[in-house]
């Protein structure tokens, strides 16, 4: 039997970690394309793409990742494609954070006084011109904050695609315990490394809060 | 696209479902009940209890939210045991579950708690209440109204979350769907129920919550 050095099993987890990452930046960047499109579709002005974009939201905020990825997995498969669990779990998790995303930054549209857009539409300003001048630079300022916080939420997401096969920090993890028969030493491992990718992302996003706060406090 | 759905299993599976449903109520149901109890508790060390218990608690919120909850169930499940602690799989859920949402209530309610006015504190010293009866009733309770919507949405992502136990063979919802696909060869099918029922029981576990804040706080006004 070969013996494995806590060095073995760190650069194994280390080397896994490049998907989780390679992943989650996938997620973040599709997902956030998504959430673009749904955003304005949601604060748009027709009916239809309103009431869409609310219950996709709705959906997607209201059954588990895992769910969907299983949904995504099989579902693409019933195309005749044979599905790689990359694409299904890329696929399902741009579509779960785009959800979420949408939902935040409509939070932080919405926030941005009415007085704004009144204030714009009688300086003769239409629809496009308030957004692009007047509410999306400060609903930007303000979304900042929360969409770092999100990508915490997508990291810690991106594990449960281990569980349709995807080989990533947890797939990784589970596979390296079955050769060392060390699960506390390894998932103790794992989860350090998922805590050195997701707290400097949180702490970031707290900080930018405070000096949200203390820049809206100086107006 | 040639693939024909077949649901005609349905009728002999459908207790599968239930029974895998029901569990997962169970968990949701103790999880949030002892979680949120935990929760309370860490708010009150980080916001108003003693200095020492401070960072211990800090670094037990921090490392919870900062690691996913499926690697918190397997370290439960499969490292404990390696220092002597043994568990059944629902046992594991249940504690995994009580411990992630401890520290995002801990969050929650504390954020609540800080939103208190100083007035409050001292208008309760001046009323003679000892120092718990002041957090139990000026603090903890206006605290928990206050926050309540945000702790509702927690405990909704806490219960979607739980369909991760199914990894460590606890038989709950996703297990039932798990097993009925392994039986019936009908995964889409399988997991496309077990996604309408959690998106029912969201629905539901939302209105009973919010119910609960009705019933909890029957002084807040009606908006």
């Amino acid at each position: 039997m070969t013996e494995f050095s806590l060095w073995d099993i760190v650069r194994n987890l280390l080397l896994a970690t490049r998907w989780t990452v390679l992943l989650s930046l996938v997620s973040f960047i599709g997902g956030g394309l998504v959430a673009t499109l749904l955003l304005f579709m949601r604060i748009g002005r027709r009916r239809v793409f309103q009431f869409i974009a609310k219950y996709y939201v709705e959906l997607f905020q209201g059954t588990p990742l895992l769910m969907q990825l299983f949904l995504a997995f099989f579902g693409l498969g019933l195309f005749g494609v044979d599905v790689p669990a990359w694409l299904a779990a890329g696929f399902a998790l741009i579509l779960w954070s785009a959800a979420f995303l949408a939902e935040i930054w409509r939070g932080c549209v919405q926030s941005v006084a009415k007085g704004q857009w009144e204030a714009s539409a009688s300086l003769g300003m239409g629809y496009v011109q308030q957004m692009r001048y007047v509410v999306i630079p400060q609903a930007l300022k303000i979304a900042v904050p929360p969409t770092v916080g999100f990508s915490v939420q997508i990291v810690k997401g991106t594990a449960l695609t281990s569980i349709i096969g995807f080989v990533e920090l947890s797939k990784a993890g589970t596979i390296v315990t079955n050769a060392t028969f060390q699960p506390f030493t390894v998932y103790g491992l794992v989860a350090l490394i998922y805590f050195a990718l997701c707290w400097p992302l949180s702490k970031c996003s707290q900080i930018l809060e405070r000096k949200l706060n203390v820049a809206h406090r100086s107006h | 696209m040639k693939y024909v759905f077949d649901y005609s299993w349905l009728a002999q599976y459908w207790p599968v479902f239930v029974k895998g449903l029901l569990i997962t109520i169970q968990l949701i149901a103790i999880g949030a009940v002892v979680g949120i109890a935990l929760g309370i508790a860490c708010a009150w060390v980080r916001s108003l209890g003693p200095k020492w218990l401070r960072p211990p608690v800090t670094a037990y919120v921090e490392l919870i939210r900062n690691t996913p909850f499926l690697i918190q169930l397997f370290f439960i499940f499969f490292g404990l045991p390696s220092l002597g602690v043994q568990m059944s799989e629902l046992q594991a859920a249940n504690l995994a579950m009580i411990i992630n949402l401890g520290a995002y209530s801990c969050e929650i309610i504390r954020a609540g708690i800080q939103a208190t006015p100083r007035g409050q504190f001292e208008a309760g010293a001046s009323l003679a209440m000892s120092p718990f009866e002041t957090f139990r009733h000026v603090v903890l309770v206006p605290s928990l109204e206050r926050i309540w919507p945000a702790l509702t949405s927690q405990v909704i992502i806490v219960m979607l979350g739980s369909s991760v136990v199914s990894q460590i063979a606890a038989e709950d919802l996703t297990f039932a769907a798990n097993f009925i696909q392994s039986r019936t060869f009908r995964a889409f099918e399988a997991y496309f129920i077990s996604t309408a029922i959690y998106l029912v029981l969201a629905i539901a576990l939302r209105q009973i919550l919010v119910l609960t804040g009705k019933l909890i706080f029957p002084r807040r006004v009606r908006q």
